[in-house]
């Protein structure tokens, strides 16, 4: 599938995700990244600090998000800019369903030059854990 | 944090060689099953944090900058990429102050980093930090 960007119009919802975030996930990610602070992995040490258990790495979240955009556009390398304010933490608590965020996305602006602007979005029960999510993909004309 | 840093550019990273070791294991952490990544050649988005936070961090503990580390919270990402990271890749990393300043009881930094894949440019990345305030 290739999207073309005279199919694309300012409003266009993307199909959302729903996304687990396991403790297994976060020794996954920490090992990955080289993230290794005791707060996504230790939950003694989570609360030690005043969390309310162990949480997901911000940089987790975000990588997840864009999901979003790159499933919809098939191809991740079209990603000319990526964007996230940390705004919340996903707290995951140690069992085997883990924590589920819901990743959303909207066009927000098409461009004459060939790009396409998304507003992305990421909730974790009723809380909004990223904000000023956006990501600019180049799209076949 | 100490304002006078503000503009400082630390030396660049050691390089870091890029592998389809490493994108797999990233890419399976993320859980994404884009058949894009499946040969571990290109990496994801988001990849190259693995680099610009190890440099940073070498920042975050530079004395001169006078930082806590203990009350930092990473705020906000942004990367804005020339090309994609790619297997063989060998990455390397100039960390620079761009700005500090209070917010509250509380001061921002955003540190700016440009990923080198030997001479080219391939990614910059924008990390904005918040020290807490000691009595928040």
């Amino acid at each position: 599938m290739t999207l073309k960007i005279s199919e694309i119009s300012v409003g266009q919802e993307l199909p959302a995700l729903d996304l687990a975030f396991t403790r297994a996930d976060l020794v996954a990610y920490a090992n990955a990244s080289g993230d290794q602070n005791p707060i996504h992995q230790d939950e003694a040490f989570a609360k030690s600090v005043g969390l309310p258990d162990v949480i997901a790495h911000g940089m987790l979240t975000m990588g997840r998000a864009i999901r979003v955009v790159t499933d919809w556009v098939g191809d991740p390398t079209a990603v000319i800019d990526y964007s996230v304010r940390m705004t919340r933490p996903v707290v995951v608590p140690d069992t085997a369903e883990g924590s589920i965020v819901s990743f959303t996305g909207k066009v927000s602006q098409v461009n004459d030059d060939g790009t396409v602007q998304i507003e992305l979005g990421a909730v974790f029960g009723d809380v909004k854990v990223l904000g000023l999510a956006r990501a600019t993909v180049r799209l076949a004309q | 944090m100490n304002h006078d840093m503000i503009g400082h550019v630390y030396p660049p990273s050691k390089p870091y060689l890029v592998t389809s070791e490493n994108i797999s294991a990233f890419v399976k952490a993320l859980g994404d099953s884009n058949p894009a990544y499946a040969d571990g050649t290109v990496a994801p988005p988001t990849f190259p944090i693995v680099v610009t936070m190890n440099a940073m961090d070498a920042a975050f503990h530079d004395p001169a900058l006078q930082l806590d580390y203990s009350r930092l919270v990473h705020s906000d990402q942004k990367f804005e990429y020339l090309r994609p990271i790619r297997v063989g890749d060998e990455l390397t990393v100039s960390a620079s102050v761009e700005e500090i300043k209070p917010l509250g009881t509380n001061e921002i930094a955003t540190f700016k980093t440009d990923v080198f894949s030997g001479d080219e440019l391939v990614v910059t990345g924008w990390s904005k930090i918040v020290v807490r305030g000691p009595e928040a």
